[in-house]
């Protein structure tokens, strides 16, 4: 496996693990994610995952105090035994993947841009579905706001540019296509995706332990339901 | 309880920021000025992770509905309690019934507003900060407004302490009694010389002219800069050649440049990735003193080490140490 270390910033390190966005890179950033989870220091803040690397946050004062070494710099030490940990890795384990089923209503007032993608295209509305459902997805990386998936996987035959002019609010649950990605929007934000349905699950529910339904990893699948299970699905939830 | 009166242009309840869920796309928040933040609640003998105001350019007017024990500290917003002015960077213990008008900023751009016990909103996800674009946290996700009421938590020994002292030194005319000493010198806020900042990940993809000019030039801090973070103008910064970046890892210091060459220092409510090229990181130790910069401010930069940054981060960590011992020994005099 390779790697390369390099700062950012005076507390964090980044750790990169390839230069293209596709599924053997995102499985190795899993598999050096499960080592990250497995480190026990009290100067780990955090990390964030990203498509081809990992940022590790850490405390510098405490790196200095915990370990002790009066010879090398905070991020030195931090380097140090992250190098130690990833060399480790021998089986490349990865967290169980989990597969997650996300029921979406296609078409009309939530997915009114279905029938963009399918001119785009030319294909038919129910062809258009067909191809979204069909496809496997992963969840390569959660940023842009709070629980945002962006998701690799899309069907090459429903890509779709993004609109010229972004909406100025499209709602959450909103199930959208921008070029070859797929994506749920996580909270009501500004954007240019082409939206082709809506999903009653929440994605974001920050008043929950795991506050968001997605994480980098995850495996997708969409469903197509009608507006009966819909709204069943949505009251249940509310 | 605190009541809000007039909220001011910006006033929010913030902590040390919500850490541990950026890998689920939520921003840390958190005061801007960190330092700030921490030494008002030290004065009022909290723990630093209470949450506190924090107040920008205009100032809030508050009521204090119990007597009660409040720090201020950062930008100086000239505030008075019926008239008479109260100081920056000491314990004022006030009756119930006071009133503290704050007004337009004089010196920085943030201050902060500590109360003993600290502010009692519901934390979530570990954190009592206010993140305005996902509208959460803090008091209902959003600034204060007039009516607003803010209930207050526990004393702890500290603030008892320094309370009765307080309490026995003032009058009974008194509205309040300022304690006879101050925090100094590391809260004082410092323009005289630049911010300093490392290399960032992609500084090798600009050109010779623009990495030089990051800090042989000035740079102006545009309207449109907030929590999120600073737009800078007046020198535009161009890449080497035009190249994607795939997305990464950002934070509370990134100096990112988009295609129209305009640098963004990401601040507090920095977004978790990002995917502009990072010429430069400022130092930990200059974010406090950067996040007192307003817009239409000029900022200078200059170049340090990677190393020269972190000795300077735990040297100020270490002053900062000595300083809580200080308050804490002068508290208890």
């Amino acid at each position: 496996m390779e790697y390369k270390l390099s700062p950012m910033g005076d507390q964090s390190i980044l750790i990169e693990l390839g230069n293209t966005i596709d599924l053997a890179t995102h499985d190795i950033v899993q598999h050096v994610v499960t080592c990250l989870d497995s480190m026990d220091h009290a100067w780990i803040i955090e990390y964030i995952p990203a498509f081809t690397s990992i940022t590790v946050i850490y405390d510098p004062v405490q790196v200095l105090e915990i370990e002790a070494n009066p010879f090398k710099s905070p991020y030195h030490i931090v380097a140090n035994i992250i190098e130690e940990q990833i060399q480790q890795i021998a089986v490349l384990e990865t967290k169980k993947q989990r597969t997650i089923e996300i029921p979406v209503l296609y078409g009309g007032e939530y997915g009114p841009d279905i029938s963009i993608v399918a001119e785009h295209n030319h294909l038919t509305i129910e062809e258009v579905i067909s191809f979204h459902t069909a496809g496997e997805y992963t969840v390569y990386m959660i940023g842009f706001a709070p629980g945002f998936p962006y998701i690799g996987g899309l069907p090459k035959r429903i890509a779709t540019p993004r609109k010229t002019t972004p909406r100025s609010v499209t709602p959450a649950r909103s199930v959208g296509i921008a070029g070859e990605q797929t994506g749920v929007y996580s909270i009501e934000s500004p954007g240019g995706w082409q939206v082709i349905g809506r999903t009653p699950l929440e994605l974001f529910q920050p008043n929950d332990p795991e506050p968001t339904l997605l994480q980098t990893g995850d495996k997708i699948k969409f469903k197509s339901v009608t507006k009966e299970v819909y709204d069943h699905l949505e009251a249940k939830l509310c | 309880m605190l009541k809000i009166i007039k909220p001011g242009l910006l006033t929010t309840v913030q902590d040390l920021g919500r850490t541990g869920y950026r890998h689920h796309g939520v921003v840390s928040s958190g005061a801007m000025d960190r330092n700030a933040h921490r030494i008002a609640n030290w004065l009022v003998g909290n723990n630093e992770s209470n949450a506190t105001l924090e107040m920008t350019l205009m100032g809030p007017i508050i009521e204090v509905q119990e007597d009660a024990l409040v720090a201020i500290t950062g930008a100086d917003l000239s505030p008075t309690i019926f008239g008479k002015p109260i100081a920056n960077n000491r314990p004022i213990f006030l009756k119930k019934g006071s009133i503290i008008h704050f007004d337009r900023m004089k010196r920085g751009c943030r201050a902060y507003l500590a109360i003993g016990g600290g502010i009692n909103v519901p934390k979530v996800m570990n954190s009592r900060s206010t993140d305005l674009r996902a509208k959460l946290g803090g008091y209902h996700g959003r600034s204060l407004v007039a009516e607003d009421i803010l209930y207050i938590r526990k004393y702890s020994e500290h603030t008892k302490h320094t309370i009765s002292h307080l309490r026995n030194q003032a009058n009974q005319i008194d509205d309040f009694y300022q304690a006879d000493w101050s925090v100094g010198r590391v809260s004082k806020i410092d323009n005289t010389y630049p911010i300093r900042v490392m290399k960032g990940r992609q500084f090798d993809w600009f050109t010779k002219e623009s990495q030089a000019s990051l800090v042989n030039k000035q740079f102006r801090i545009t309207a449109a800069s907030n929590r999120m973070g600073y737009r800078l103008d007046g020198n535009k910064l161009s890449q080497l050649k035009s190249q994607e970046m795939i997305s990464e890892a950002v934070r509370f210091g990134t100096v990112q440049v988009p295609s129209d060459g305009n640098p963004i220092v990401l601040m507090a409510d920095s977004q978790t990735t990002g995917g502009y090229p990072k010429i430069a990181e400022v130092a930990t130790v200059d974010l406090s003193r950067l996040a007192q910069k307003k817009p239409g401010d000029m900022i200078d930069f200059t170049w340090i080490t990677h190393k020269e940054a972190e000795q300077l981060l735990i040297k100020q960590e270490r002053e900062m140490k000595q300083l809580l011992v200080g308050v804490q020994l002068r508290s208890y005099r």
